[in-house]
């Protein structure tokens, strides 16, 4: 059975689509499924650095695309899960450079023989928005509880509803303390503007920067914070009902102690 | 431990605000509206409003709703009194329809209803002035018994008329 087609998209940049790209990734693999990351942010990819694996790209997307060599050739092989994959964008080439229809036979290709792939989406909604959709089969769209974002999430909802793409949405970057003093939307405020079905919710956490700093998947170090986090959302992902933890419904001392524990 | 007491008691902070905001740009964002036509549009609705009524200004307001495949808009214009008609009754009466809807009569005492009433008609200058209140239910003038339900009704919902024009934009919501 082909594997699952998802785009990870929000629209606006910098809200942690890559992040969360190479986290839900790595945890689908250490969950044990073959999963292959597709950086489709032609001219601008990161997802290599984020992975740590920038040194070991031979061929790239468009390579692959133009025939220039097989797609097992330009996949890289995560050496810390070994069922993890990436096939990474062009850094040298412009967004032109693949079409709707490439796109969607690639990743149909790669899609035979994962059980996972994910797309990471170049921010805006123009030809590499398209490109990265045209694979995909259905969406996660990744937005922060701030009013920019959500402005851009919404009308990536709008794109993914009219291509009849099933979503769902990840809310990062949550600061419960901020949220329980009020200066911050809550996670439901964020699910009702966008009336769009929540997968997961990251709290804001230093540990991001420390980890894509050196390029390690934080679920790799069970001790990090966020790696049951993602975990979480893997096993969402996968189908299992899991209650969302509400961050900001909870007293102050609960509050304290479970900020690590949301997801 | 103060800063969640204080949260607790705290007025709504910019988490609300910022709610609010997407609401509404969003809507322009979806329906293809923009700010300027909304506020435009609310100037109108509150000009036919007033022909009717005079009503509470700084209280009336008009806002939208999304529902789950349309977006409807809700006006809240508490009511003070009921304006006589200085334009044809003809040309206005499918606005008053059209804001109007249906809901269940209900049984006005009257005392607390003709003090208001009586009070409307006095003022006005028309000659309908003349009549009694109790004498309006019957009278031959076509649009008086519709104004004079409105007015129960207004009345009985604590001065507040709600209106759903049901103005739906179920396929531009989904652009």
């Amino acid at each position: 059975m082909a594997g699952r087609r998802i785009v990870i998209t929000s629209g606006k940049g910098g809200v942690g689509k890559t992040t969360t790209t190479a986290n839900l990734g790595a945890a689908l693999a250490k969950r044990g499924y073959k999963v292959v990351l597709v950086d489709t942010d032609i001219g601008l990819r990161n997802l290599d650095l984020v992975l740590g694996v920038e040194k070991r790209i031979v061929f790239d997307l468009v390579e692959v695309v133009e025939g220039r060599c097989q797609v097992r050739q330009a996949l890289i092989r995560d050496k810390r899960f070994t069922s993890l994959h990436l096939l990474p964008a062009a850094q040298t080439r412009d967004k032109t450079a693949v079409t709707e229809a490439q796109m969607d036979a690639l990743i149909g290709e790669l899609a035979e023989e994962a059980d996972f792939v994910l797309i990471d989406c170049p921010a805006g909604i123009e030809h590499g928005f398209r490109n990265a959709v045209a694979g995909a089969r259905e969406g996660i769209v990744v937005t922060t509880p701030e009013v920019s974002a959500i402005r851009d999430a919404d009308r990536v909802v709008g794109k993914l509803k009219e291509r009849g793409l099933p979503h769902t949405l990840i809310v990062n970057r949550i600061r419960p303390e901020m949220v329980a003093s009020g200066e911050m939307m809550t996670v439901d405020d964020v699910r009702d503007v966008l009336r769009t079905e929540i997968l997961g919710i990251i709290p804001d956490d230093e540990e991001v920067i420390d980890t894509t700093n050196r390029g390690e998947p934080l679920v790799l170090d069970p001790n990090q914070r966020l790696a049951p986090i993602y975990l979480k959302i893997a096993r969402r992902l996968e189908g299992e009902k899991i209650p969302l933890t509400r961050l900001e419904s909870q007293t102050f001392l609960t509050k304290l102690f479970s900020i690590w524990k949301a997801g | 431990m103060l800063d969640f007491f204080k949260s607790l008691f705290k007025p709504q902070g910019s988490g609300a605000t910022a709610k609010e905001r997407l609401r509404l740009v969003l809507l322009s964002d979806h329906l293809s509206l923009a700010p300027e036509t909304i506020d435009a549009l609310k100037a109108d609705l509150f000009d036919v409003f007033s022909r009717y009524f005079e009503y509470d200004a700084s209280q009336a307001e008009v806002t939208f709703d999304h529902r789950e495949r349309e977006v409807a808009m809700l006006a809240s214009v508490p009511i003070l009194r009921v304006r006589e008609r200085t334009l044809p009754p003809v040309a206005l009466a499918p606005v008053a329809v059209a804001v109007a809807p249906d809901p269940p009569a209900i049984a006005e005492p009257e005392p607390e209803l003709e003090p208001v009433e009586a009070e409307a008609v006095e003022a006005g200058p028309a000659p309908v002035a003349a009549l009694e209140p109790e004498k309006l239910p019957i009278a031959p003038a076509a649009p008086r018994p519709r104004k004079r339900r409105r007015k129960r009704n207004a009345a009985a919902s604590n001065g507040k008329a709600g209106v759903q024009p049901g103005l739906s934009a179920g396929h531009s919501a989904q652009a």
